[in-house]
C-alpha cells in the first residue's frame, strides 16, 4: 500500500500507532515502520491477560533485514492478539492499519492518551 | 543475448543430486583382518537402521563440482570487499603455509602437553602479544567467536559481581550496538537496557547516567562504534560506569582501527573481546572457523575458563615468569586446570588452533609497529573513500550519517537515494554485483536510515577505493535516467534476487532424500514455531 497516515489513530514517537475505542485501544505498527523494516517474516506477540507499560517493549517482530522490539503507546493489559499474523506475518506490511493490527488492549491509565502525537504531529516528526 | 548462452538457466545441483547409485571415488583395498558383523561389536542403539545417505560421485565429477561452486563465489580473492564491521582484510598466503605445516595441522587435540609444547608456547606467546594490545594483563584463547567472547565477557561479569556477594540483573548497550551484544544479554540471563546517543555519534553521557544504576552489571561498548566514530567521552563513561559498580566491556569488533594507537584497558575497560578471524586474518566469512579470545583486568582474572596455558616453572625455579632463566633450557608450558573459582569450560579442547597459528604469523610478521600502521592505514583508506563519497554526484543521495572525521569505517544513509531517485539501499547494492564489488553492510546500524556501513581496510590500494567510488556514482547516475535497472538487478550473477522472507518463512533445511521418501516428513512444517528468539539484528520501532 501506498504510504498513509490515518488520522483517527494516535502515534508514538518509536513508531507505533493506537486506535482508541472507549476503555479499549488498538495496536499496530506505522506504514513509516513496516517500511523501514522490509517483508516481515516474523511476529512474537505477548500473551493473553500480560500487562503492558506505556513506552515498554511488549512483543517483537522480524523482517528480513532486523529483528525489533515493539513498544506499547498506552499501558494496559493484553485482551487479544492478532491470530492471523502467525500464518501471515506480511500482513503487517501490506495493511499495517487494518488486518496488520497487533493487539488489543484494556487501558489501565486513559490519561496517558495526551502524551501521545496526532497525525500532523507525526507527520512533522517523519519529516525531520 | 540469453538465446545464444546454451547454459543459461543452468540449475546449480548439489553433490548429493549428482549421485549415482555405485559411483565411487576410491577403491578400498581388499579387508586384511577377519570380517566382524557390526552387530557384535557395537550396541543396538548405536546401530543404523538404514544406510547412511552419502554422495555416490567419481573422482573428477566432485572437483568439477566444487571448482564450480568456488567459481560462483564471491571472495577477496576476487575483488572488493568493504563489508562494514567485518574487517574484510586480505589473508596472506603466509599464513596459510605456516597453518598448514605438520606439526600444526596435523596435531592431535588430546597429545598430551608435554608432547604438544610448541603449539602451547606459541599459544601463550600469542596470548602475550594480545595482552599487550588491549592493555590488560590476563588473556584466555578459549571463546571461538565474537560473540562467545561477549557471552564469556558476561558469565565473568556475573562471577565477579556474585564473589562481592552482589546480584545485578541489566546490562547497557547502545542503541548503536553490533546486534550479537543484546543477544548475548538475554542469553547470559540479564536484561538489555538501551542508551542512546549523542549528535556526535557517541554515547549520551546524560542517559547514561540517569540509567547507570546500581542494579546495572555491565556496558558494553564498541569504541570506534559502529558509526566509525571513537567516542571522545571514553574516560567520562568508564568513570560513570565504575562508579555504579558495574564493568565496562570492550566489543573489539572495530578493534582494527586502533591497534598500536589506543588500548581498552587504557581507556578503562575491565573486559576486551579479540576477533581473530578479522583483525588479524583469518579467512572468515562462511561461518567459521574463527576465534574470540578475551583479555581481562585483574579483577576479573580469577574467573577466567579454564584450563589456562600457563608457562610453568622448572624444579627449583620460584618465579612462574621466569621459566627460562637457566642458560640452554626451554621454559615449560602447560593447561592449569586448577582454578576453583573459574567460570568453567567454554568448549572442548583448545579453541580453533589453525586460527591462533595465522594469527600469530600476522604479528609476528608486521610487529608493534607494523600493527600500528596497519590501523593508521585503515583509518586513511576509510577516510580517504568518505570524502570521495562526499563529492558531488553522490553526497546528495547517499549522505554520510554523521560529518566528522571517521575511523576504519562510515556509514552513509541511503534516504536521498529513495527520495530523490526512487531507489533503495538495497538496490544499489545489488547493482554493485553487476560491477564485480561485494556490496557493503547495509542497514546497518539501525538507527540510520537506509544505511550503507563501509569498511575499506589497510590492505585495499587507491586505484580499488577510486573504482569503488567511480561505481557508486555511475549506479546513481544511472538510476537518475532509469531507476528500474537498479530494482531489478543483480543481472549477471549465477542467482538474481532471493526470497529472503520466504527463506526466512519457509526454510528448507534438509536435502530432500533421492528416494523421495522420508525427506518431506524429516523437514518441520515450520520451524520458525519452536524458534525461542531467532538471531539476527535486533533493534526497536
Amino acid at each position: 500500500m501506498a504510504e498513509s497516515y490515518p488520522e483517527d489513530l494516535r502515534y508514538h514517537p518509536d513508531h507505533d500507532w493506537a486506535r482508541v475505542e472507549g476503555d479499549e485501544a488498538v495496536f499496530g505498527i506505522t506504514w513509516y515502520a513496516q517500511d523501514a523494516l522490509g517483508e516481515v517474516v516474523f511476529f512474537d506477540p505477548p500473551k493473553v491477560g500480560a500487562s503492558v507499560t506505556k513506552d515498554q517493549a511488549y512483543a517483537e517482530v522480524e523482517s528480513v533485514k532486523a529483528v525489533s522490539d515493539v513498544f506499547a503507546p498506552l499501558s494496559g493489559e493484553i485482551l487479544a492478539v492478532n491470530e492471523g499474523l502467525s500464518d501471515g506475518p506480511e500482513t503487517i506490511n501490506a495493511d499495517p492499519y487494518g488486518e496488520g493490527w497487533l493487539v488489543r488492549v484494556k487501558l489501565s491509565d486513559p490519561g496517558e492518551l495526551d502524551s501521545l502525537l496526532d497525525v500532523n504531529a507525526y507527520r512533522d516528526l517523519l519529516k525531520s | 543475448m540469453a538465446a545464444l548462452d546454451p547454459r543459461a538457466g543452468e540449475e546449480t545441483l548439489t553433490i548429493y543430486e549428482r549421485s549415482v547409485a555405485g559411483r565411487r571415488a576410491f577403491t578400498a583395498p581388499a579387508l586384511d583382518v577377519p570380517d566382524v558383523p557390526m552387530e557384535e561389536i557395537l550396541p543396538a542403539s548405536a546401530l543404523r537402521t538404514r544406510p547412511a545417505e552419502l554422495p555416490e560421485v567419481s573422482e573428477p565429477e566432485i572437483v568439477r563440482h566444487f571448482n564450480g561452486l568456488s567459481k560462483k563465489n564471491f571472495d577477496l580473492d576476487t575483488g572488493f570487499y568493504p563489508l562494514g564491521s567485518c574487517t574484510m582484510k586480505y589473508n596472506p598466503k603466509l599464513h596459510e603455509r605456516v597453518a598448514a605445516l605438520p606439526g600444526h595441522a596435523r596435531l592431535h587435540p588430546l597429545q598430551d602437553p608435554e608432547y604438544a609444547q610448541g603449539a602451547l608456547e606459541l599459544m601463550w606467546n600469542l596470548q602475550e602479544a594480545l595482552a599487550e594490545i588491549a592493555g590488560l594483563p590476563h588473556v584466555s584463547l578459549q571463546p571461538s567467536a565474537g560473540s562467545h567472547g561477549e557471552l564469556a565477557g558476561l558469565l565473568l561479569t556475573r562471577a565477579y559481581h556474585e564473589g562481592r556477594g552482589e546480584q545485578r540483573h541489566k546490562v547497557l548497550t547502545p542503541d548503536t550496538a553490533h546486534g550479537t551484544n543484546p543477544a548475548t544479554v538475554t542469553m547470559a540471563g540479564y536484561e538489555v537496557v538501551k542508551v542512546g546517543t549523542d549528535e556526535h555519534g557517541g554515547v549520551d553521557i546524560a542517559d547514561l547516567r540517569e540509567k547507570a544504576t546500581d542494579d546495572i552489571a555491565c556496558l558494553m561498548l564498541t569504541n570506534p562504534n559502529t558509526l566509525g566514530l571513537f567516542d571522545r567521552n571514553i574516560e567520562e563513561i568508564a568513570a560513570i560506569v565504575h562508579g555504579a559498580g558495574a564493568t565496562l566491556y570492550y566489543d573489539g569488533a572495530n578493534l582494527n582501527a586502533v591497534m598500536g594507537i589506543s588500548r581498552p584497558g587504557d581507556m578503562g575497560f575491565d573486559i576486551v573481546h579479540y576477533n581473530l578471524h578479522k583483525t588479524f586474518t583469518q579467512p572468515h566469512g562462511g561461518g567459521g572457523p574463527g576465534a574470540g579470545p578475551i583479555a581481562v583486568s585483574d579483577r576479573i582474572e580469577p574467573y577466567l575458563p579454564r584450563p589456562q596455558v600457563v608457562r610453568v616453572a622448572r624444579e627449583g625455579e620460584g618465579d612462574a615468569h621466569a621459566g627460562n632463566g637457566r642458560a640452554g633450557e626451554r621454559p615449560r608450558f602447560g593447561l592449569e586446570h586448577d582454578r576453583p573459582r573459574s567460570i568453567g569450560r567454554l568448549r572442548g579442547f583448545q579453541g580453533n588452533f589453525g586460527v591462533f597459528v595465522r594469527s600469530y604469523a600476522y604479528i609476528c610478521s608486521l610487529g608493534g609497529d607494523g600493527l600500528r600502521e596497519t590501523s593508521e592505514t585503515a583509518v586513511l583508506n576509510a577516510n580517504y573513500l568518505r570524502a570521495r563519497l562526499a563529492e558531488p554526484g553522490v553526497a546528495e543521495y547517499l549522505p554520510i550519517a554523521f560529518d566528522r572525521l571517521c575511523m576504519h569505517e562510515f556509514v552513509l544513509s541511503g534516504r536521498g537515494a529513495r527520495d530523490k531517485l526512487g531507489i533503495r539501499t538495497l538496490d544499489i547494492a545489488k547493482r554493485m554485483l553487476d560491477h564485480g564489488v561485494h556490496p557493503p553492510t547495509v542497514y546497518f546500524p539501525l538507527l540510520v536510515e537506509e544505511a550503507l556501513m563501509i569498511e575499506p581496510t589497510e590492505t585495499e590500494p587507491r586505484e580499488r577505493l577510486d573504482h569503488f567510488a567511480g561505481v557508486v556514482r555511475s549506479i546513481l547516475e544511472e538510476a537518475g535516467e532509469d531507476p528500474e535497472i537498479a530494482r531489478n538487478a543483480p543481472y549477471t550473477t549465477p542467482v538474481r534476487r532471493l526470497d529472503e522472507a520466504g527463506a526466512a518463512k519457509r526454510p528448507v533445511v534438509r536435502q530432500p532424500s533421492a528416494d523421495g521418501g522420508g525427506g518431506a516428513e524429516q523437514n518441520p512444517g515450520d520451524p520458525r514455531r519452536a524458534a525461542e528468539n531467532p538471531a539476527g539484528a535486533t533493534g526497536a520501532i
